[in-house]
């Protein structure tokens, strides 16, 4: 044993020794601010903070929740039936009677808004809770298991080189027919939409979720769990999915505008719902041919589109901006 | 290098053939019928013959492999027999369509025009567009101008293709009645009058699609330039008096732009599979259009070759953003 090292046993020695002391001293005390002292600083009330002095985020917050309020509570309030025609009344402008006037059939557009952004936002959660599943599935897999990481990899690249477009139309063309017999045409067409942009946006977020577990399992934390004999399912639900949470919730908010614009996109090419099951992109589709005569009818499902996916942008960009440990509390 | 680009090389080939198998037997699973049009008069051993016409009588894989033969042996032959006037592919079949019976390979190529003058012009406006507002967003971090940079650009990806080219139709088609609204193909370029009349009707969908992608590339381009001004290079060529205009644009813009070029190469088959929603709001016929047809028409041979080369576009696109970071960053070590 070399003196240096001895000189730095001591050291700590003396170093554990101080701490010990003024650990017990302070303990006698009474705490240095007793205001602060009893409160618990959780993270997620720490990122809740910080999310709040996003203005965008919060302004795009509260108008999210308006329009989910306005798709979900809506109909409640607003009680003609989307798809009752009355003819008599069709292409009629704003009046009492229809607050945004009616389509060509006499339906009322206040009412198929709102029915329209239902599934609209119905598609945009299930398809992203379908890829953000399978992605953090697939990315957590082939972080945490290197036996398993290149061919998964593999799998993720060759599905990143799929054009994913030209797919999708061909998937939903191809498989509407059969899917409408067996689930009924609007089940069928919300179970095939929804699945096929589930299938074919997951890439993103199982490269993100990898890439933050193959740095997590370098901390101490792991091998100590590790070391205790913890098994793999549970080291996964208890250390790892905590700790990668906040890029899957951002790679979700930012999933859910894609799935609305796809959806949309799909509608607007006649691929997506039957005519008289109103979406937002679906009714912006009607609306195109006698957007001369009515533009109106064109831009108020556009502009729910549009305003939607903005706002949940602009959360996606708060939540990344609060989860950021780098640049919190500045 | 070269090793590294030898090796993506041949690693794409299964990529490749991969995806044509997945897209294959995608359309093989389909329970659409070509010849679900043919009136029910037509008797079934008829209907059976325009089958084995169509060439859908052998089972599935020797259909695969026989389309794979055309595709890349039947085709490049054909070509090359075109421009060196031989004869290597005389009595060979092309890929036939259903639709039209004419090889696919030559309707692609009368399609293939109005697309890249459209798509391949808004992508060139887009970026011009968006390295300028990227540049200056990064200088001047929370000025006026990078909040209305960043609140522009989050509207111009927010805002789907087919809901900004039909406002713009409604504005500037409609009411303004500036710009024609239906693109005309035929229109060919002769003279003066003829050359602005191209020039109006390209203005609403290269704005269309300049916008969307300028949004994206002056995100990447802002933040890349924030990275690199925050360096220690950029403080050791302020301290040794550069003017701030050397510092920003000669040394700090070179390497932003290394990520940034990437962005743009990775990107540039995503127009053309964006460009699909574009082309159908201003009655562009271009190839999307030409998919989109032959989709609703259950033209097997045409939807395959397309989507697959859509799919080409997209490794070799990839490939190309590789190699390129390579080239230009020498800090990147492939091998």
């Amino acid at each position: 044993m070399t003196d240096k090292q001895r000189q730095h046993d001591l050291d700590i020695a003396e170093a554990v020794d101080a701490t010990a002391a003024s650990a017990g001293v302070v303990a006698g005390l009474p705490p240095d601010d007793p205001h602060h002292a009893g409160e618990t600083r959780s993270q997620w009330r720490e990122v809740w903070r910080q999310f709040r002095s996003h203005r965008g985020a919060m302004v795009a917050l509260v108008l999210f929740v308006l329009t989910i309020l306005f798709v979900v509570a809506g109909p409640y309030i607003w009680t003609i039936d989307p798809t009752y025609v009355d003819i008599r009344a069709r292409n009629s402008g704003f009046s009492a009677a229809h607050p945004l006037g009616t389509d060509q059939l006499g339906r009322d557009m206040l009412a198929r808004l709102m029915a329209g952004g239902r599934v609209s936002i119905a598609v945009g959660l299930t398809a992203m809770i379908i890829a953000i599943t399978l992605g953090s599935l697939i990315g957590v897999v082939s972080g945490y298991f290197r036996r398993l990481d290149a061919p998964l990899m593999r799998m993720t690249e060759l599905f990143l080189a799929l054009p994913l477009l030209p797919l999708l139309l061909l998937m939903v063309t191809l498989f509407r027919e059969p899917l409408s017999q067996s689930f009924g045409p609007a089940m069928g067409t919300f179970i095939l939409i929804v699945s096929a942009i589930g299938a074919t946006s997951w890439m993103q977020a199982a490269r993100i979720v990898r890439g933050d577990v193959l740095g997590l399992k370098e901390r101490e934390f792991i091998l100590a769990a590790k070391s205790i004999g913890t098994p793999a399912h549970r080291m996964i639900l208890r250390h790892v999915l905590p700790n990668v949470l906040s890029p899957i919730m951002v790679a979700a908010t930012l999933g859910i505008a894609t799935a609305i614009i796809t959806e949309s996109a799909l509608s607007f090419l006649g691929l997506g719902f039957p005519p008289d099951f109103p979406t937002w992109g679906r009714l912006l589709y009607d609306a195109v041919d006698q957007m001369i005569m009515y533009p109106w009818r064109v831009i108020l499902p556009g502009l729910f589109i549009s305003l939607t996916v903005l706002c949940v942008n602009y959360i996606g960009d708060g939540l990344r901006d609060a989860m950021d440990p780098r640049i919190r509390g500045r | 290098m070269l090793t590294f680009t030898i090796r993506r090389l041949l690693l794409a080939i299964p990529t490749l053939l991969f995806i044509s198998l997945v897209i294959f037997l995608l359309l093989e699973a389909s329970p659409g019928d070509p010849l679900g049009d043919v009136p029910l008069t037509v008797p079934p051993e008829v209907k059976e013959r325009m089958r084995e016409a169509l060439g859908l009588g052998s089972p599935w894989y020797v259909r695969y492999v026989l389309w794979l033969k055309q595709f890349f042996w039947v085709e490049p032959l054909f070509w090359f027999d075109q421009v060196f006037g031989t004869q290597f592919s005389a009595g060979m079949q092309r890929i036939i369509s259903f639709q039209s019976r004419s090889p696919v390979f030559d309707v692609i190529a009368q399609r293939v025009p109005q697309t890249l003058t459209v798509v391949g012009f808004s992508y060139l406006v887009g970026v011009l567009i968006a390295l300028p507002i990227g540049i200056i967003s990064a200088y001047k971090q929370y000025s006026w101008f990078d909040q209305l940079g960043t609140f522009v650009s989050m509207i111009g990806f927010s805002m789907p293709t087919f809901f900004t080219g039909v406002v713009l139709i409604i504005i500037f088609g409609v009411k303004l009645q500036w710009f024609p609204s239906v693109y005309d193909t035929t229109l060919q370029v002769r003279d003066w009058g003829s050359f602005w009349a191209q020039v109006r009707q390209m203005v609403m969908p290269v704005t269309v699609l300049a916008l969307y992608n300028a949004a994206q590339i002056s995100r990447f381009m802002r933040a890349s330039m924030l990275d690199n001004l925050g360096q220690d290079y950029v403080r050791t060529a302020r301290a040794k008096g550069l003017s701030e205009r050397t510092v920003v644009l000669k040394h700090v813009l070179r390497n932003s732009l290394i990520p940034v070029i990437t962005v743009i190469a990775l990107g540039l088959p995503a127009v053309f599979g964006g460009a699909i929603i574009t082309e159908q709001v201003f009655k562009v016929n271009g190839l999307g259009q030409l998919l989109i047809t032959a989709i609703h028409g259950n033209d097997i041979p045409m939807v395959l070759t397309l989507t697959f080369i859509f799919a080409i576009l997209i490794v070799l696109f990839t490939l190309i953003a590789d190699i390129l970071y390579g080239i230009l960053d020498p800090r990147i070590r492939y091998d």
